[in-house]
């Protein structure tokens, strides 16, 4: 995680699809332009669906680390307002 | 006069319990109707049917309880609103489709504009039965082109970019096929078991999965007092000339080797696997 300089922290890995990228959104809404991210997320569905909707909302996604535990952090930088 | 119930049917109009009374199937493309056409189709239901209408398994609209000594009148009046009635009995049937990804986030091809390309060129054609085309807009297949006698689906054939993979591994996870993954900080892809669905280029957070569009074609499905499920052997059809040519040779195939009131399935079992798919590569080297 040291490459980048995390501005918040979220985890989704309690809560199941749609609510995963709700969080997620949610959090990011909270950042200014170009803050930095992290949501640790859990492996399955959530890590299939979370980064893609999170590239359609026109976010930026920086790394995606597996944590080998059946979590994956997802280090997402805010694009926009 | 006597009534010409076959010549009824063949303008859409199916008989019902109730004698004298006509279930009216209306003619949709690829599951869209205009808010007119709305308003019309509710019109002549209120003003000549009983005030309901059904839709039916595959998009289509019928007006239920159209009384014979109205037909003529009704057809007119629909007509006048933007509406064609439907068709019944042994020729191709409506053309169905999902939204595909004009609308849908998850459409790897644009299904109405194919649905009504499709629909000129072959609805009504008179053939030795029902003949259904069906086209879904990736593999998630909400539109089920395998019960169709042929069925359309679209997918993307894909290619890495190395120089803008960062190596992040969300395709890996993406893909449901196990066909992509990270070997040595390498992505590899094992093209066996793509499954041309596209996840891995719609979640690419930087690009480097390119997914060219195309079509996957599947023949023979039934979904009716026979169950079968299409077969797909071409491979993915990248170009609408070439779908259009195999398509055009399996119609040709159908209307030769079918029996009278046998189905594309049933004539392609008794035919022979081996001698329908041999026309049909033919026709998609052209």
């Amino acid at each position: 995680m040291d490459e980048f300089a995390i501005d918040e922290s979220i985890d989704i890995t309690d809560v199941v699809c749609p609510v995963t990228f709700v969080k997620a959104k949610v959090a990011l809404e909270e950042l200014d332009n170009g803050q930095v991210l992290s949501i640790r997320l859990s492996d399955g569905e959530p890590v299939q669906n979370v980064p893609r909707s999170i590239k359609e909302e026109g976010h930026r996604i920086l790394k995606l680390a597996d944590n080998e535990d059946g979590t994956y952090n997802l280090i997402v930088q805010k694009i926009g307002e | 006069m006597a009534v010409d119930y076959k010549a009824l049917k063949n303008g859409g109009f199916m008989r019902q319990v109730q004698k004298n009374n006509f279930s009216l199937r209306l003619k949709v493309v690829g599951g869209n109707i205009t808010a007119s056409q709305l308003l019309a189709i509710a019109d002549i239901s209120k003003k000549y049917g009983d005030g309901h209408v059904h839709l039916t398994s595959r998009q289509g609209v019928e007006i239920p309880f159209i009384k014979l000594a109205d037909v003529e009148q009704v057809k007119a009046e629909l007509e006048a609103g933007g509406v064609n009635t439907g068709v019944c009995g042994p020729r191709v049937r409506t053309v169905t489709a999902c939204q595909g990804n004009a609308i849908c986030p998850s459409g790897c091809i644009d299904t109405y504009p194919l649905s009504v390309e499709i629909s000129e060129r072959y609805f009504g054609k008179e053939l030795p039965h029902k003949f259904k085309f069906g086209i879904t807009g990736c593999a998630n297949n909400c539109l089920k082109a395998e019960e169709n006698d042929l069925g359309v689906k679209g997918g993307y054939t894909i290619e890495l970019v190395k120089e803008n993979c960062t190596l992040c591994s969300v395709c890996v996870k993406a893909c449901r096929e196990g066909a992509i993954s990270k070997i040595n900080d390498e992505i590899v892809l094992d093209k066996s078991k793509c499954n041309n669905c596209g996840r891995c280029v719609k979640s690419c957070p930087f690009d480097a999965w390119k997914g060219e569009p195309g079509y996957i074609l599947s023949f023979g499905g039934l979904f009716g007092n026979q169950i079968a499920k299409g077969e797909q052997f071409l491979p993915i059809i990248r170009d609408k000339e070439t779908l259009f040519r195999v398509a055009d040779a399996a119609l040709a195939f159908f209307d030769k080797h079918a029996k009278p009131s046998e189905r594309f399935r049933i004539a392609i079992d008794r035919t022979g696997w081996d001698a329908f798919k041999s026309e049909m590569e033919a026709a998609y080297h052209g």
